[in-house]
């Protein structure tokens, strides 16, 4: 019999949510209050959570060899603000909290910053969870209690799995692409999605994407003189990598105007500005649907992106780990395999490296840490070396793996899980859909805010039209306009955002990207906090 | 004019220069024959539930569990799984935020570090602070942070023992840094020799190499050598000296198949020493759930712990580690189970016990066999495996026999491994892969394969070498085979 996860278990999961990070006995903070620049620098530093052992040495100490001064700057010089310095003054309020629940005028704190459903209460697919319970611990497979317990096709699914593992050692290094017989399932569901085949020595299935993406960068980049096209705004993942190695970023902007469109004329641009002060544009990033803008591209635009590469002989990353998530009914997902293939475009044509997740979609599986590259379009000494940097880590995990190959091949129609697995995935992506609008709404009736619908992916990226008075406020405290902005809106409600600056934004704009992730119960008590916060702080600030 | 994107030409330099052997020629040739159908016995890489150990039974309840958290609410959950499993996975899943599928904090969930911390502590006899313990997914993405921590460009040098876990050669490779080899002392056990060191510093510096840090590997791999207490503080003295951070490779420590040197860890030593050295030396410890009696290489659990770091570096270790969000969840609860594994009392202790002791016992035999077997070989000599997984035997190749690896355009020790492979379906990872001194030549084995096995195996080797040696010998300056 399956259960959702009720009473015992979930209470489990609920109070240690209440009780995020609440081990931080030796909290000191440096905080490192950014400089009031450019926009197109990232204003977040990271604090510090600091050891006060007596072990911990000076950093001035020039008698050690690893000090500030002397680690590698490009380690210094890369930023992440999606766990940033918000963060960390969120998690400092919230350890106080526990103690001086009176000095608050909020009694908890709410993580909007960071697409991590499952931390808010968000359930996950009872069908995948009881494939992994039976690969982790098989023994359950020869017990006849367990078909009391589990569904009947998660038990055939499991030993379907098990017999394509070498041994059933599902503790194993495996081979360092990832199971054959899962990459296998993986290209049956590419191919089941796009209509075009997927081969699955293509596959390289990694700890999530983004090592995916490190490794693409860690293979393009040599120096700085090697430029990767990303889009303004842009998850940090992207900046930061490229920073990690030594490459340069080279900005294209989305048009806010225009509900975060991609232009072929910006791209051609900005490629050309980048040329011309001597850069070799290796690749051009694209995130769809994008984050932290939920705009949706439409198959004309993707097919003006698939021959602009294809023109100027750059490889198209394509971040795609949103791909389940698609909130309006005028807009739908194609992937970038999908529209170069039925653009007649095959693999001398296009070199294409397409991203997926587990992290997020209705599954919202981030902490097992399970995602896959398919890479077409590379001769096979370029692909002879992705595979040897895959194999230095040997391979990714390998319960990752198998979700992997569960979401890209759920179950059927006729399947004993079929009906609850719907039931599961259509409640999931209808409340995101309406938390999405609900939100949005919200955020457009503020006095001088904007904000583009969210076509897709988990985020509210509004458009702060902050008044001078404000402006003026952050610049004494040395900060950015919206890091500003967000402190206050934290210190008022315990709502965490990230301030646009760490998505970087056209010069002179701001915004904050907050997450449509909250369950819905939360919602009307956010959207009030906020619209009274926002009012305050207008009523303080305005011109 | 079709510009073409990404050539092998323009990749980066750094990605073509590293090698990464394990997972290299010898590994690609074996799975060709598998796929022919031929017997292969996979002995290239430690991975010890691939040759048929079985994962320990608490921890696989335990992670189940967590896995589908409704078994806890079922009534009949007794049926299937002991009550202190029930409660463990209660107790990790109360520290999660969220269960297995939500992002813990990027350096691990705090309450799985606070076990560390009191896991090092207990081991030690020293306080151990949690928030210096990062947990990563395996050891090897720990190592990997750290020394793009390090190393700054090719001036900066990183000492690394010769033969070493080509870990440490690809990943400086990929840095762009510069590997300083120390060699370790075939004739003296593996042994390290603090002059050796001294030698090879003295010539990296010379050639303006700026070296930054000295990586340990204890128990060793492939060489499986245990440390003395003596050799550990002689280390540590000499990178207090040097202004060297010392990099504390570890994740062998279960594994100890002799009495003469128990595994001590640097840690421990260093606090001994007391101060200056205590709060003077830098050190990176690494550990894993993928070695030990565990052996849950698939899983990709492990952590590092930071002494002497400055706070500021240790943010900054913290900003990269969120960049990747979170180590996966699952294996945070692994290393929680195993470094507070079932006491006795519990109700799993007894088989717990058991299954744990019987791995340790039977690894212990089966280095003792693998040794013993090698050296009955013609021309092949084998240093006792004292720890690890690994038997590094060195094989005497004949002239004849190198002669005819250059005519085939092969390295002598591949040469071999590969006529190994092609004889008995035996592969292994030629010496080559790890370093060795010039003109010595070695294969690295593991003794993961299982006992009853072992045997067999031992045989059809020493008959493919004692022919193939017997063949290069009678045939000085031909080749033919």
């Amino acid at each position: 019999m399956r259960r959702f996860v009720i009473g015992q278990a979930k209470n489990l999961i609920d109070q240690s949510r209440r009780r995020q990070l609440h081990h931080h006995k030796n909290l000191s903070f440096v905080s490192l209050i950014p400089p009031f620049s450019a926009p197109s620098d990232s204003s977040s530093r990271h604090l510090s959570s600091s050891s006060s052992s007596d072990m911990s040495a000076s950093d001035s100490s020039s008698s050690l060899p690893v000090t500030l001064d002397t680690i590698n700057p490009k380690v210094i010089k890369c930023e992440y603000a999606v766990r940033g310095e918000i963060v960390n003054i969120a998690q400092k309020l919230q350890e106080d909290l526990k103690t001086n629940k009176d000095a608050y005028p909020f009694d908890e704190i709410i993580y909007c910053n960071i697409g991590n459903p499952q931390s808010l209460g968000q359930q996950p697919i009872t069908f995948f969870r009881e494939v992994l319970a039976l690969c982790s611990y098989t023994a359950l497979l020869d017990e006849s209690a367990t078909h009391g317990l589990f569904s009947s096709d998660s038990i055939e699914r499991a030993w379907k799995i098990l017999d394509q593992i070498p041994g059933r050692a599902t503790g194993a290094y495996s081979h360092s692409q990832g199971i054959k017989g899962l990459r296998d399932a993986i290209a049956d569901g590419i191919e089941a999605r796009d209509g075009f085949p997927a081969d699955p020595n293509d596959i390289f299935m990694t700890d999530g994407a983004s090592p995916g993406v490190h490794m693409m960068m860690q293979l393009l980049i040599t120096s700085e003189k090697d430029g990767i096209l990303c889009p303004i705004p842009q998850y940090p993942l992207y900046s930061a990598s490229i920073a990690l190695h030594g490459g340069t970023l080279v900005p294209y902007y989305l048009d806010e105007a225009s509900g975060w469109g991609l232009e072929i004329s910006e791209l051609k641009k900005q490629l050309e500005d980048a040329r011309s002060k001597g850069i070799t544009v290796r690749a051009l990033a694209v995130i769809n649907p994008g984050n932290p803008t939920g705009q949706v591209l439409s198959e004309e635009n993707q097919r003006d992106v698939v021959n602009f590469c294809k023109q100027e002989g750059l490889v198209l990353l394509a971040d795609e780990v949103y791909q389940e998530n698609v909130y309006v009914p005028d807009k739908k997902f194609h992937s970038f395999k999908k529209v170069a293939r039925s653009m007649g475009y095959g693999e001398k044509d296009l070199a294409l490296v397409s991203f997926q997740s587990v992290s997020k979609g209705y599954y919202g599986e981030c902490g097992k840490r399970g995602g896959y590259m398919e890479v077409t379009g590379f001769t096979s000494d370029v692909r002879e070396q992705i595979y040897k940097m895959a194999s230095v880590n040997l391979c990714s995990n390998i319960s990752g793996q198998i979700l992997a190959s569960l979401i890209m091949s759920p179950p059927k129609p006729g399947d004993d899980s079929y009906e609850s697995y719907i039931a599961e995935k259509d409640g999931i992506l209808s409340s995101l859909a309406r938390r999405a609008k609900t939100l949005e709404e919200a955020l457009n009736k503020l006095e001088g805010v904007t904000c583009n619908r969210a076509e897709g992916a988990m985020y509210l990226f509004p458009c702060l039209h902050l008044p001078q008075k404000a402006i003026a406020a952050a610049e004494a405290e040395k900060t950015a306009p919206d890091n500003f902005y967000c402190k206050r809106l934290l210190k008022a409600t315990g709502i965490v955002v990230v301030p646009g600056s760490g998505f970087r934004q056209v010069p002179g704009t701001w915004h904050f990207r907050c997450t449509i992730l909250p369950q819905e119960d939360k919602i009307p008590a956010i959207v009030d906090r906020l619209t009274a916060f926002h009012q305050s702080f207008m009523d303080e600030f305005r011109d | 004019m079709a510009i073409k994107a990404l050539d092998y030409d323009t990749l980066n330099e750094n990605v073509k220069k590293c090698q990464y052997a394990v997972r290299g020629e010898l590994y690609l040739r074996a799975s060709e024959l598998q796929k022919e159908g031929k017997k292969i016995i996979f002995t290239n890489v430690g991975n010890p539930h691939a040759l048929g150990q079985k994962p320990l039974t608490f921890p696989r309840q335990v992670v189940a569990l967590c896995q589908a958290p409704f078994l806890l609410d079922d009534p009949n959950v007794g049926m299937l799984f002991p009550a202190d499993a029930i409660a463990r996975a209660k107790h990790y899943l109360s520290l999660t935020s969220g269960g297995l599928g939500a992002y813990s904090d990027s350096r691990g969930l705090p309450g799985v570090r606070k076990e560390v911390a009191e896991f090092i502590q207990r081991r030690d006899g020293y306080p151990s602070d949690p928030e210096l313990i990062f947990l990563t997914d395996g050891a090897s993405k720990g190592v990997m942070q750290i020394l793009n921590c390090v190393i700054r460009g090719d001036g900066d040098g990183i000492l690394v023992p010769v033969p070493q876990y080509p870990l440490y050669s690809a990943t400086i490779s990929l840095l762009g840094g510069t590997l300083v080899p120390y060699y370790l002392d075939e004739s003296e056990n593996w042994g390290l020799d603090v002059n050796n060191l001294r030698q090879s510093v003295a010539q990296a510096r010379s050639q303006g190499i700026t070296v930054r840090a000295m990586v340990i590997i204890n128990p060793g791999n492939p060489t499986g050598q245990c440390l003395s207490e003596a050799n550990l503080r002689e280390i540590l003295k000499y990178c207090y000296n040097e202004k060297l951070v010392l990099l504390g490779d570890e994740v062998y420590q279960q594994n100890i198949y002799q009495d003469e040197r128990p595994f001590i860890s640097s840690k421990k030593v260093l606090m001994d020493m007391g101060s200056p050295f205590s709060n003077g030396v830098q050190l990176v410890s690494f550990h894993t759930v993928s070695k030990g009696y565990w052996g849950e290489c698939g899983q990709r659990g492990g952590y590092f712990e930071m002494t002497n770091l400055p706070p500021r570096v240790v943010e900054e270790i913290y900003k990269v580690a969120s960049i990747a969000l979170s180590p996966n969840v699952s294996a945070q609860i692994f290393m929680g189970l195993m470094v507070s594994p079932p006491k006795p009392g519990d109700i799993s202790y007894d088989q717990f016990a058991r299954e744990s002791k019987g791995i340790l016992e039977s690894l212990r035999r089966r280095a003792r066999i693998m040794t013993d077997g090698f050296n009955s070989c013609k021309n092949v000599v084998c240093n006792f495996t004292e720890g690890a997984m690994y038997s590094f035997p060195q094989i005497r190749l004949p002239p004849g026999a190198i002669q005819a690896a250059k005519q085939a355009g092969k390295v002598p020790d591949v040469f071999y491994c590969l006529k190994l492979l092609e004889a008995t379906g035996i592969s292994t990872v030629p010496g080559s892969g790890f370093g060795q001194k010039e003109g010595v030549f070695h294969l690295r084995t593991t003794i993961l394969p299982a006992e009853e096995e072992m045997p067999e195996i031992m045989d059809s080797f020493k008959k493919f070498n004692d022919e193939f040696m017997s063949q290069y010998d009678n045939n000085v300056g031909y080749s033919r085979m």
